[in-house]
């Protein structure tokens, strides 16, 4: 299967992402230098780095919540900031289950919250937006915990509402940072193949932020790497070539799931 | 005392209003709790102050001044706490001293109507006119149909300000439009508690509604079922023990508080 070189576009369609030359410095701190990368509709992409390398700070770029000092964003082929569609973007923050423990809202209403953000998705009728809902809660298999309050639910289970929110809206491209962070292990793995059913399965375009590579190899079609330049962007497979992934592990010997 | 209000046009007058105003303060006051921004509701009560004094010393209608100066004060405030990077409730703080500051010298220099001052500052729902009866209800409505209008929208921004923002909510527009609500339901709970009390109306239903709430929306209700409680069960303890009604209510809301309050802590 040929990939379509990291910049370009498939075909006659535009990349859904398309970052040119972008650089960021918090006062005088740089963060990001330089970084172009371009993501496909299909793609599952992780981006990798160590803490502080500006990952982040990337995704909000890209999001628009941060304005670059120099380059610039393409989403579908339209500036970031002229972007209008954002009920096509899911995104899951960084900090997401850093909320206030007491703040009363049912997994339910934590979902619907989504549901009149954009002229677009308001539209929607009652029951299409309650029947989204009930969709985007049975596909994370949360909908048997839709009426209890977001606070007590397990980090994982508060992670799998939030992907719910963010997939609401059928988006064709879904942002999650760090969604796994302070989650065990058999957890993460089927957290992890949720996510690839949500790639291959319902046709979504994944940007995964991690630092951990170890756990996420077998559903990861691109790697980027990122330590305030862009290391490496490409297949997963030649990353595993490459030997950046030994460098980022810190010698820690990974297997290439090859198709 | 069911046959007082039949009977009694003033104590209709003031129940009227008072559930209508008091159900618009508990519904914005849970977004502004959550928000943690109590304390705007306290501050914007001493800018209504000055409005009140400005309004009684050219002749106009006080509830009308409170209104346009109250305003303008929260849009103040939020323009001074986004553009001059202060900390917290330093904007609210400097809003509120300089209200309170241009009311008393307001009322000191004109020399002439301290005693209507003292109903502003106390609560005088008893004696609320026909015309500000009809006033009050219809911005309290307002109040009330704007949040709901935008009520999912308003919990996003309010749980995840930057996920809200990405999914494309205005999150700006509606900082503005919680801030002038704010400060018009201040200026209407005014008319029932008076200033120095109208805190009160948008914190304590609220933060009695949140106490044993499961959902978003039952913390909303609950707020709701204190606030029409304290208002029915304030007026009625206020006439038959012939006590002052504002302090009355902010008395029974409080005690209402209470008890949820215990209630959660025991189950
Ligand atoms: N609001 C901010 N103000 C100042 N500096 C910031 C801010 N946010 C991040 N930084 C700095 O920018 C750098 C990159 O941060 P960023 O959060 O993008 O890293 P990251 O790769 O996501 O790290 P992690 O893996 O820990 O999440 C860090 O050095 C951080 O200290
Ligand atoms: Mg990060």
């Amino acid at each position: 299967m040929a990939y379509p070189p990291a910049d370009g576009a498939a075909g006659n369609r535009p990349a859904l992402v398309r970052v040119e030359g972008v650089s960021f410095s918090f006062g005088f701190r740089r963060v990001l230098e330089d970084v172009s990368l371009s993501i496909d509709e299909g793609d599952f992409l992780a981006l990798l780095g160590p803490n502080g390398s500006g990952k982040t700070t990337l995704v909000k770029v890209i999001l628009n919540l941060l304005t670059p000092e120099r380059g610039r964003v393409f989403l579908w082929g339209r500036q970031a900031a002229e972007f209008l569609e954002w009920e096509r973007i899911g995104y899951v923050p960084q900090k997401a289950t850093h909320f206030d423990p007491a703040f009363p809202a049912s997994a339910r209403e934590v979902v619907a919250m989504a549901l009149r953000s954009t002229r677009a998705v308001a539209r929607l009728s009652r029951r299409k937006q309650e029947e989204a809902i009930r969709r985007a809660l049975e596909l994370v298999g949360m909908d048997e915990h839709r009426d209890r309050p977001i606070g007590r639910l397990s980090g994982g289970q508060q992670q799998r509402v939030f992907i719910a929110r963010a997939i609401v809206t059928d988006p064709g491209l879904l942002f999650l940072d760090e969604p796994t962070a302070g989650v065990d292990a058999e957890t993460q793995e089927r957290f992890y193949d949720l996510l690839g059913r949500l790639n291959t399965a319902q046709g979504i375009t994944i940007v995964l932020v991690t630092h951990d590579i170890g756990i996420v190899n077998k559903h990861v079609s691109r790697v980027a790497c990122l330590n305030q330049k862009l290391i490496y962007h490409g297949r997963h497979e030649d990353f595993c070539r490459s030997g950046v992934d030994e460098m980022l592990a810190g010698g820690q010997h990974l297997v290439s799931h090859r198709h | 005392m069911i046959d007082a209000i039949l009977h009694y046009a003033f104590l209709q007058r003031a129940l009227a209003a008072g559930l209508f105003i008091a159900l618009a303060c508990a519904v914005l006051g849970v977004f502004l709790l959550l928000r943690k921004d109590a304390m705007i509701g306290h501050g914007l009560s001493h800018v209504a102050f000055a409005g009140v004094a400005v309004g009684l010393a050219v002749g106009w209608m006080p509830l009308l001044s409170a209104l346009v100066v109250s305003v303008a004060g929260a849009l103040g405030i939020m323009k001074l706490k986004e553009s001059a990077g202060l900390h917290g409730d330093t904007a609210i703080a400097i809003f509120s001293s300089v209200g309170l500051a241009v009311g008393i010298i307001l009322a000191s220099v004109s020399g002439r109507f301290n005693v209507a001052l003292f109903g502003y500052l106390f609560g005088d729902v008893l004696a609320i006119e026909p015309l500000e009866v009809g006033l009050s209800i219809a911005l309290a409505i307002l109040v009330v149909g704007l949040v709901a209008l935008n009520y999912q929208r308003l919990l996003f921004m309010t749980f995840d300000r930057e996920a809200a923002r990405v999914a494309g909510v205005p999150v700006r527009r509606l900082d503005a439009l919680i801030t002038v609500l704010a400060a018009v339901t201040v200026v209407l709970g005014m008319k029932i508690v008076g200033i120095l009390m109208v805190a009160a109306l948008l914190v304590i239903p609220a933060a009695a509604g949140l106490q044993a709430a499961r959902s978003f929306r039952s913390a909303v209700l609950g707020a709701c079922a204190v606030a029409e409680s304290s208002v029915i069960a304030g007026l009625l303890a206020a006439y038959v023990l012939d006590w002052p009604a504002s302090g009355t209510i902010v008395l029974a809301a409080f005690l209402l508080f209470g008890i949820l309050f215990l209630l959660r802590r025991r189950g």
